[in-house]
């Protein structure tokens, strides 16, 4: 039996009550992924990333959503936000906090969305994400029955972020997930959604998520996604935004977690004065693998984008970085802007970075940069003549390093964990306690 | 901007563009192992160049051309080209300029390259590639003198075997890619030069290419090998008649640098590159690499880009010697229909080892043009730099620019930097020319040629002059 086929075996009867526009969907998910199949090293936008320890996997279905709130509580962010909490991909109620929800703003789990038969989540549900994009989304699209429908209405601002946890738990059988989020916001509102991946650390799942996120004209909204899996997890997702007239969309794609990673993030901006930012964070240890496929496409003239992505690694880590930046033709008066920097803590570590431009207009202006480094020695004596030993200023000036994207995130609950996962995760050359210490004084002064 | 003067610019006609009636002795279109064997037995070849050309053939009937590049073009009809064509009596090679076919000496003039004069007046040994064979070739007894070798590679074979042999397909493999293992089966003539130890060239070496005869691919091999502490310049430059039909080129060179060697290889290049429809033109699909083979050895690729149809081209730099270096400077132009995905690689593999990439892209018209690059370091490569900037300029709204750097890095002590840019020219840039009485013509032929000044800069003397004037041909009412 071929890969795909173990797969799509598990897409069973458990279906038998989806509406029949939701079954379509499922099959031509399954169509399409039993047709191409896993990706391999000889696709291109898999050059880097090898599939197989997904493709040769065996992952059943969780069958609940049982999880303790003492451990949720051990793993969560400790927020004052509206939460919706999934549990292997299911959805634990008791866990989750909808009740003070504002007018003009309703998020529900998937799966009640698709039992009302809603027929806006009909309409919007795989209109960015279609089977072709990759193996992957059809592959969701064939699974997806449980997920997060955010629905803004015109004009709401959202008072707290909209928390989305998926919690991965250490299952003595492997299980798989396929989440699916998708984001409506009305013309003007504005709203914070945090997608957290984390889970118990024997975890050895694989999720498979695919976001979606429609803006209005004028609405805001701040996508944070904070990945911090267990280091057994393998984690696919793939985010697709498309943009009206001067919206603005701010992606925060930190990663931490997971044994192999790999995030797609498009964006369409399809209308004058769309504005799309992408901040990204990778810190790797161990064998982790994380692979950021970034594409902007400038659809629309006087659209704009601003693109800085960081990766920190060490060990035997491989980090992959491709950001494409691509204007239509007539699409001129555009503004792109990308970086991407990288910081190799070990001589066994490796990182690829394709950061593209494809552009048929001519009235732009577009930059791209990537640069590869270890830290810089004349930095590190600069504070070395400051009475700061090696260790501690070379774990200074990594987190430097990373606090250039990270001064970008707006909620500091987000940035103090970051912060502190990768103070505390720094190799012990770096004198981790005292790292901790002066990074948490620096913090508070 | 004066646009009808504009349109009479851009619809000038390509100025090399005329057809030689030299008899040739041609065979039928087609290709197979007894093709090659005509080849190999008009080159009298030895029979472990045979051997070796059909080993070749073998590995390309396995291959499938390559789709990656940003390009599109019909499929060639490999069946349809003709893979040997030579000027009359290639026996009877004349020994010198007087006893050269008239009408070849007639070409060369309208060309511009008086060979004697530019000889003589340049102290440039032209090895002149008219129709695959080569014709004369000049200071080869300066040469002589010096040691140095430089002559056809089919003369070589003949000549030299043990050298040919210890170095030929060991840059290039005959596997490496598919044009490459087509080029191995059929190639027909190309350069060879041997520097030996401590010799540094007395002079610039200079090779003509010229297609001619319609319906012939032409399928050169050139290959540089410089000694320990020797030094060579090579020039390359290409100018091609009018022709309806598209023209496949794809021709191999190799370049081996021993320690502390020197190769600087410079090209311009201006094939036909079809008309405003994009019809005919060259298909120019070209594998150059060099090998940094001894420690502290250094290579450097030159080239200006204007013609051809489709150009599908990296000059790559092998880094394997300790500190070796390996540069890559490049202007390409594409205006009308022209294609064009050109980059370097350069592969890091010995301690020390540092690499420079300029890369400056000019679209106009409604072509289309791509930066592709590899920067890999390997893991023993210790300490190793690369800095690359490509910057495209686009002129009209109707072209595209392309940029797809691929960086490999696999050693934390490895720095590699990475810049670039794509814009149009700059109003303000315009209106400063303008403002001080500059007409735009030559304001935008002022500022293209600042934007491509760091690669001019390397190539040599008779080549910048050649480049800039190539240039402004090749966009000259292109704006507006």
């Amino acid at each position: 039996m071929s890969a795909p086929e173990r797969f799509l075996e598990r897409l069973n009867a458990r279906r038998e009550n989806d509406p029949s526009w939701v079954a379509a969907r499922r099959q031509a998910g399954a169509a399409r992924f039993a047709a191409v199949g896993f990706p391999t090293r000889r696709d291109e936008a898999w050059k880097y990333t090898d599939v197989r320890a997904i493709a040769e996997g065996d992952f059943a279905l969780a069958a609940d959503a049982e999880f303790l709130a003492e451990r949720l509580a051990a793993c969560a962010l400790e927020l004052d936000a509206h939460r919706l909490v999934l549990v292997d991909g299911r959805f634990n109620a008791e866990l989750s906090s909808l009740d003070a929800l504002p007018a003009g703003v309703s998020v529900t789990p998937l799966s009640q969305a698709l039992e009302a038969n809603h027929e806006q989540v009909g309409g919007s549900l795989g209109r960015l994400a279609g089977v072709d994009f990759s193996a992957f989304t059809a592959l969701n699209t064939a699974f997806a029955d449980e997920g997060a429908v955010v629905r803004l209405a015109p004009g709401t601002v959202v008072d707290k972020p909209i928390y989305v946890v998926l919690i991965s738990r250490a299952n003595e059988q492997a299980v798989m997930s396929h989440p699916r989020v998708l984001i409506e916001a009305g013309a003007r509102s504005e709203a914070t959604v945090i997608e957290h991946y984390a889970g118990e650390s024997g975890a050895a799942n694989f999720t498979n998520v695919v976001t979606e996120a429609l803006l209005e004209r004028g609405a805001i909204v701040n996508h944070y996604k904070l990945q911090e899996a267990a280091l057994g997890d393998l984690h696919v997702a793939s985010i697709h935004v498309d943009q009206s007239r001067d919206s603005r969309f701010n992606s925060f794609n930190l990663n931490l977690g997971g044994s192999l990673v790999r995030t797609d993030l498009v964006t369409d901006l399809n209308a004058e004065g769309a504005e799309a930012a992408y901040y990204g964070l990778f810190f790797l240890q161990g064998r982790q693998h994380v692979d950021n496929h970034t594409l902007v496409n400038h659809n629309a003239p006087r659209t704009f984008s601003n693109e800085s992505y960081k990766g920190i690694l060490d060990d035997r880590s491989h980090g992959v970085f491709n950001g494409k930046v691509y204007v239509k033709k007539d699409a001129q008066q555009i503004e792109a802007y990308q970086n991407n920097a990288n910081l190799l803590l070990s001589d066994r570590a490796e990182i690829d970075t394709k950061p593209e431009l494809v552009i048929y207009a001519d009235d732009v202006k577009c930059s791209h940069g990537a640069t590869t480094g270890q830290l810089d020695e004349e930095a590190v004596y600069a504070l070395r003549t400051r009475g700061i030993d090696v260790a501690m200023a070379r774990g200074l000036l990594t987190l430097a390093f990373a606090g250039e994207v990270m001064e970008q995130v707006k909620l500091n609950e987000i940035a103090e964990r970051v912060e502190r996962a990768v103070a505390g995760r720094l190799p012990e050359r770096f004198n981790l306690a005292d790292l901790v210490e002066t990074a948490e004084a620096v913090q508070e002064a | 901007m004066a646009s009808e003067e504009m349109e009479q610019l851009v619809r000038r006609e390509y100025k090399q563009g005329f057809v030689t009636d030299i008899e040739s002795e041609t065979v039928p279109p087609g290709l197979d192992e007894s093709v090659i064997a005509f080849i190999s037995q008009k080159k009298g070849e030895p029979e472990w160049m045979l051997e070796w050309r059909l080993e070749a053939y073998r590995q390309w009937l396995k291959m499938t051309p390559p789709s990656w590049a940003h390009l599109e073009y019909p499929p060639i009809d490999y069946q349809a080209i003709s893979y040997f064509s030579a000027p009359k009596k290639p026996e009877d090679r004349p020994q010198s300029l007087d006893e050269v076919d008239p009408k070849l000496l007639e070409t060369y003039e309208k060309l511009g390259i008086p060979l004697h004069e530019r000889a003589a007046l340049a102290g440039v040994a032209v090895d002149a590639v008219f129709d695959s064979v080569s014709v004369t070739t000049t200071f080869k007894e300066k040469l002589a003198e010096a040691g140095v070798i430089f002559c056809s590679i089919s003369e070589a074979i003949r000549e030299y075997p043990e050298l040919v042999r210890q170095y030929l397909g060991t840059v290039v493999p005959r596997s490496d890619n598919y044009f490459a293992a087509l080029n191995s089966a059929v190639f027909t003539d190309g350069s060879f030069v041997y520097v030996p130890e401590g010799v540094t060239c007395p002079m610039e070496l200079s090779t003509y290419f010229r297609i001619n005869a319609a319906n012939t691919g032409q399928f050169e091999r050139t290959l540089i090998v410089c000694d320990n502490k020797a030094q060579v310049s090579y020039l390359e430059g290409c100018t091609a008649p009018q022709r309806d039909e598209n023209q496949l080129h794809a021709a191999v060179v190799e370049l081996v640098a021993l320690e502390e060697a020197y190769i600087k290889y410079s090209t311009v290049q201006n094939w036909y590159p079809g008309d405003e429809d994009g019809k005919g033109g060259i298909y120019n699909f070209v594998t150059k690499r060099g090998d940094c083979r001894g420690d502290r050895s250094r290579i450097s690729w030159t080239q200006v880009e204007t013609g051809s149809a489709i150009t599908w081209k990296y000059p790559s730099c092998m880094l394997r010697g300790k500190e070796s270096i390996g540069e890559f400077y490049s202007v390409a132009v594409t205006n009308g229909r022209q294609q064009a995905d050109t980059g370097t690689k350069m592969i890091h593999i010995g301690e020390g080892t540092r690499s420079t990439i300029v890369a400056k892209g000019i679209a106009a018209g409604r072509s289309d043009q791509a930066y592709r690059g590899l920067v890999k370091i390997g893991p023993r490569a210790k300490g190793a730099r690369n800095y690359t900037q490509c910057d495209s300029l686009l002129i009209g709204d109707q072209c595209g620019a392309h940029t797809f750097p691929y960086q490999e890095i696999g050693n934390s002590s490895a720095t590699v930097e990475h810049e670039a840019t794509t814009s149009k020219i700059a109003d303000d840039q315009l209106f400063y020319c303008r403002a001080r009485g500059i007409d735009e013509e030559d304001a935008v032929s002022m500022i293209v040629n600042g934007f491509c000044k760091d690669v001019f800069q390397e190539l040599p003397m008779e080549f910048a002059v050649e480049a800039e004037a190539l240039l402004n041909v090749t966009l000259e009412g292109s704006v507006g």
